[in-house]
């Protein structure tokens, strides 16, 4: 008893702030949120679309698709942990005229199913919506959950349309813009209590559309998914400095908006600094960097996004912070730049 | 491994008991730890590395060590429970478990930790890595054994199948499989989720030699090792374990089960209290 009562007033004088959890917050302190929008805004969605059935593989209640499930049992297909079948049940889904939304994490659907999607669903333009959470660096659990390289590898195959949405307010448009667009789709996702910020910019969502959020004299962030998010606050801390850092979202991956991306990168004296969420490779920043030398637009250019490695597992926080995707570092390597 | 002037069942259920409060020490430095499935498995690991697998804790790359494979990479704070009572990690460095620059970090990797085998987290590797390691060890001519241990939840990969059929056709009697039926996974009891039963019948047909056992009887669970040990035909070995969440502490037991086990704060303490009250003198 003694021993035990000693070891518990030692360990609740311990931090404990640093966790490599599996799932982590990635709303900030203080931050508004709204609770799982994916799944409320496919429940509004399939009230007026019969042909909306949900499908996952055993991550119904990490993706939120459950709340669609509690909606819609009998429209809810619990596949079990087999990513890969589910990929290919989703193009068997679709032959027969209904609109699957699959879910599941992002790593799991771009590194153990990538074949299915690409030659069930993709390469038969088969109407299947993937909707994957845990994006990017947004697990503190080590590699296996950190899918720093998905829009990679989603952008590298024909068909598909490639999403990385900001916040909760994007997330409830982009479901049904998704599901009226014919053909497959890759949504990242953001789930459990999702940040609410664009409705304060009156942000409205269009696929294939980037979207200026503010203007800024000297600094043209192009960015997506929460880098967005994250480059509206070093907007602001910026500010107090004097530096003006205006901010083009750009949520539709693929098909890339070539022509508001060239037209603020145009602009003359701004530098360009594309932020994501991903590896360095094969993502937001490769893509805009090959449009804008294609075009001949040649800005000062910089790219923040997550190093060609094995991430480390440890706090969301500290990780953000070690690769350099947090809005205190990201604000101080843009001044440095500058 | 060591001689024990009691008997072996006495030893084995006070390892069991250190593993689980390694585990429950470990799920209290950061409030919580898959702690449901490490007190399900605690009894299995007490077996493997107390009673089965040859090993060298002072040297965990031996070359004659027998294998162990965590293919529930999530399983890690159960393993690390067992690594640490095994003597291959320091029992102070249970304080850091899951911390920032930790070698304990909350999923099993290879790259972090002395004694993990192979780097989990995504599940339904395990088995194909223990194909290749049993085809190497008998080129290489080695005694040594793969034992490998997974999830129920892993039943529903393509790929675990993959790797028994493999395993059956290659005719790996060097590959002990240990599954966990804990009946639990993430969106629900594992055999709701997707029906594998009768996971006996299914793993005869693909060329095992099978037992089933309670995972949590020490005396079965040993017997079932010693007997997948010494088997006489050529086939690989499964062991089915059917386990129970939260064993060994009765109010997490007694709980609604789920794959997050949800634990209060003041819960741990209550939790170690209440596993040291069961321990076997
Ligand atoms: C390939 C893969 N798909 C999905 C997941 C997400 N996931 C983590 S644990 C888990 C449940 C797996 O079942 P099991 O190990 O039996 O769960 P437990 O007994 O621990 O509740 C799932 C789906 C994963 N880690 N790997
Ligand atoms: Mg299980």
């Amino acid at each position: 008893m003694t021993r035990t009562a000693a070891n518990s007033a030692s360990v609740a004088a311990k931090p404990r702030l640093t966790t490599s959890a599996m799932i982590a917050s990635i709303a900030s302190e203080g931050q508004r949120t709204k609770p799982a929008p994916f799944g409320h805004a496919l429940i509004a969605l399939a009230r007026s679309r019969p042909d909306i059935v949900g499908m996952t593989a055993d991550l119904g209640k990490y993706t939120d698709l459950h709340v669609f499930a509690r909606e819609f049992p009998d429209r809810y297909y619990q596949m079990g942990m087999a990513e890969q079948l589910l990929m290919g049940a989703a193009a068997g889904m679709a032959h027969e005229g209904f609109t699957p939304f699959a879910t599941t994490y992002a790593v799991f659907a771009s590194r153990r199913a990538y074949d299915f999607i690409h030659q069930t669903i993709a390469e038969e333009n088969l109407d299947v919506k993937i909707a994957c959470a845990l994006p990017g660096l947004t697990s503190g659990y080590g590699p296996s959950h950190q899918a720093a390289e998905d829009l990679a590898l989603f952008r590298a195959m024909p068909n598909l349309t490639v999403i990385d949405p900001c916040d909760a307010h994007e997330i409830e448009q982009v479901v049904p813009a998704i599901a009226a667009h014919r053909g497959p789709v890759y949504m990242r996702l953001l789930r459990g209590q999702v940040p609410l910020v664009l409705d304060e910019y009156g942000y409205r969502f269009e696929l294939g559309k980037a979207k200026v959020l503010r203007d800024g004299a000297e600094v043209l962030v192009i960015s997506s998914g929460i880098m967005t998010m994250r480059a509206l606050e070093v907007a602001q801390a910026l500010e107090a400095d004097k530096v003006g850092v205006a901010v083009l979202h750009v949520p539709t991956i693929k098909p890339l908006d070539a022509e508001t991306i060239l037209q603020e990168a145009s602009r003359s004296g701004r530098m360009v600094v594309v932020a994501e969420n991903h590896t360095v490779i094969g993502g937001l920043g490769e893509a805009v960097a090959g449009l804008l030398l294609r075009s001949g637009v040649t800005p000062k250019f910089r790219h923040i996004g997550l190093p060609d490695e094995f991430l480390a597992a440890g706090a969301l926080p500290t990780l953000h912070d070690r690769y350099g995707i947090s809005t205190e570092v990201m604000s101080t390597r843009i001044k440095g730049w500058l | 491994m060591q001689s024990n002037p009691l008997g072996h069942k006495v030893d084995l259920a006070e390892r069991a008991y250190r593993i689980r409060r390694n585990a429950l020490k470990m799920g209290e430095v950061q409030g919580q730890g898959y702690i449901g499935q490490a007190l399900d498995i605690a009894d299995v690991l007490a077996v493997s590395y107390f009673h089965a697998m040859r090993y060298r804790p002072e040297d965990p790359a031996w070359e004659e060590r027998d294998r162990f494979l965590l293919s529930n990479g999530h399983y890690a704070i159960a393993l690390y429970a067992a690594l640490i009572e095994a003597g291959i990690i320091p029992e102070e460095e249970l304080e850091t478990y899951g911390s920032d620059g930790s070698r304990l970090p909350m999923s099993g990797m290879a790259s972090y930790t002395p004694g993990m085998e192979m780097s989990g987290g995504s599940l339904g590797l395990g088995l194909t890595i223990a194909v290749g390691m049993c085809l190497g060890l008998r080129r290489k001519s080695s005694a040594a054994r793969v034992y490998t241990l997974f999830s129920d939840g892993e039943l529903d990969e393509g790929s675990v199948w993959e790797a028994i059929m493999s395993a059956g056709h290659w005719k790996l009697d060097n590959l002990i499989g240990i599954v966990d039926v804990n009946n639990q996974q993430a969106d629900g009891p594992s055999t709701q989720v997707l029906a594998f039963e009768p996971l006996v019948d299914k793993l005869e047909a693909f060329g095992w030699f099978v037992q089933r056992v309670d995972g949590n009887d020490l005396d079965a669970v040993v017997a079932a090792f010693d007997a997948a040990r010494n088997h006489a035909a050529q086939k690989p070995r499964m062991i089915v374990c059917d386990t129970r969440m939260g064993c060994g502490v009765p109010f997490l037991e007694a709980r609604e089960k789920n794959h997050f086990i949800r634990v209060d704060a003041h819960e741990w303490q209550l939790a170690l209290e209440a596993l040291e009250a069961g321990r076997t003198q």
